[in-house]
């Protein structure tokens, strides 16, 4: 096992990861910009080594500083966290290229995943089922309108180089798509320094269905059953469960085998998620990998029982994976909400600001994720995830009463936040029967 | 009437979209500004002229701090 990791992250995450490194004796080194210097992750590290101004650019996404303030801090790994550069191969290149351990997937795998349209080809070669759509990029606006007029209207444009719904368009008429085309290529360059997009078949009211997977370095693949997370806005999360509601047996049962196989196919080690989109009719179809630990894995945790960052460092390490497949049990039911600074009220903008009071929920079946707390500033240079909710039970049911308790006992001040969004979804009826579909925050489905 | 276009929320100013004598129509982006990783154009609020940009890329703006300004 390492001597020391250097947790290469800010917020709740980094805190969660401290928490996983404490648990095998392992030292963590925390690291903050000028903006974090109070923060509580630095707080909770064993050292903290500052890497410079509040802008993420020149802090937590600059590879150098970090690798730098792994040596100065005598660290034997990185731990790169969600988000940042966790999904940057570069950074797993540079980390092996200095004598760290990446704890995640070979610079390889994330080169590939990270590619959305190698991705597509490398699951469909593999026999895991993709949407319609281009073989590659679209070379220009009349190519995507080409490869839009086979797959049929409506489609997304997609980035090329980058996920997460960042720069995502949905087409519904051809003659709007040379305007979108432009729009799009522009919104990807500037996330993801790449203009390229390819064009998929958009799915309509689709649920999006995602597995969780962990590989060794001794040839295991396991999975770790599936996540719902189809309430979202702007294509990201804010409620995620396990097991998924109304997911027929043989579906998910498709699905897990799907994920395996795929994750399998290229030689996928330590934690990664593969998303997808589940249709009307229980069809499935890959839509992208995420090859590092996802925003939503404590309800993964909470319903197998199993530690996925504990299990991170020992496969990093080069352990055989923990568990064996047969031993890998949905053992109860658990949600997630995620507590943004966003506004609900105006679309979700988000909202800087000092948080002035914070209580939070406790009790059994209740677990609380948070990178804030009185006093903290929330800054408009990073995401706007506070703190996140979790909640188990042993029926859905069960899991869904002790969330709408815990929403209700949390009090965030200072800063406005989806907190009123999600008492409104965890109370609608459309969510408790378990009826959910992608589209449902933008079509108003959970409106005041 | 000259009339200032303000910005509604803090953040940094990600692009300058016009400059001093473009004509814009109401709703046009005149600047975008970037807050906890998104992307909010700062619209203009009629149609008119851009007299004035008073930001520049990289800048950071609070909320209801003026931007530019419409002759």
């Amino acid at each position: 096992m390492f001597a020391s990791v250097l947790v290469a992250n800010r917020g709740e995450i980094a805190r969660r990861i401290v928490r996983g490194c404490r648990r095998l004796g392992v030292r963590a080194v925390a690291v903050y910009s000028e903006a974090d210097r109070e923060a509580p992750h630095v707080r909770d590290a064993d050292a903290a080594v500052a890497i410079g101004p509040a802008p993420a650019r020149e802090s937590y996404l600059a590879i150098e500083r970090l690798i730098q303030a792994a040596r100065d801090s005598g660290c034997d790994a990185v731990h790169p966290g969600y988000g940042f550069l966790s999904e940057r191969w570069e950074f797993a290149a540079a980390c092996a290229k200095a004598g760290l351990t990446f704890i995640g997937p070979d610079p390889e795998a994330i080169r590939l995943m990270g590619d959305k349209t190698e991705a597509r080809r490398r699951m469909a070669a593999a026999g895991v089922p993709v949407l319609a759509g281009s073989p590659g990029p679209a070379a220009d606006a009349s190519a995507a309108e080409a490869i839009a007029r086979e797959t049929g209207l409506p489609v997304l444009l997609k980035a090329a180089a980058g996920g997460g719904g960042i720069g995502m368009v949905r087409v519904d008429d051809a003659a709007q798509l040379a305007a979108a085309f432009t729009a799009a290529s522009r919104r990807a360059q500037a996330a993801f320094g790449s203009g390229a997009l390819y064009v998929e078949r958009y799915l309509d009211r689709a649920r999006h269905v995602e597995v969780q997977v962990f590989g060794d370095r001794h040839g295991n693949v396991v999975h770790l059953h599936e996540r719902e997370c189809s309430i979202q806005r702007r294509h990201q999360k804010l409620v995620e469960e396990s097991p998924a509601p109304r997911l027929a047996a043989a579906t998910k049962d498709g699905l897990t085998r799907a994920a395996v196989h795929g994750a399998r196919a290229i030689g996928y080690v330590n934690a990664g998620t593969l998303e997808f989109l589940v249709d009307a009719q229980d069809r499935f179809y890959f839509l992208e990998m995420n090859t590092r630990l996802q925003v939503e894995h404590p309800v993964t945790e909470e319903v197998t029982g199993l530690d996925l960052v504990e299990a991170q460092l020992r496969v990093a390490a080069g352990e055989r994976l923990p568990w064996r497949q047969e031993e890998i049990v949905q053992r109860a039911a658990a949600i997630e909400c995620r507590v943004y600074a966003e506004d609900p009220a105006k679309r979700f903008l988000p909202s800087p600001g000092t948080i002035t009071a914070l209580d939070l929920p406790g009790g059994e079946g209740v677990r609380v994720e948070s990178g804030v707390e009185t006093g903290t500033v929330v800054s408009v240079h990073y995401d706007p995830l506070l703190l996140k909710l979790i909640t188990r039970g042993d029926s859905r049911e069960a899991a869904i009463a002790r969330m709408a308790a815990a929403l209700e006992a949390t009090r965030v001040e200072g800063v406005q936040t989806t907190l009123p969004f999600l008492c409104r979804v965890i109370g609608s009826q459309a969510f408790r029967r378990g009826e959910v579909h992608t589209q449902m925050v933008e079509q108003g489905a959970f409106n005041a | 009437m000259p009339e200032e276009i303000k910005a509604h929320i803090t953040g940094v100013v990600f692009q300058v979209t016009t400059k001093p004598g473009d004509t814009v129509q109401a709703g046009d982006p005149v600047i975008v500004l970037e807050s906890m990783k998104m992307e909010i154009p700062v619209e203009a609020p009629r149609a008119g002229t851009i007299a004035e940009i008073r930001v520049q890329e990289g800048q950071t703006v609070q909320e209801d701090e003026t931007v530019a300004v419409m002759a």
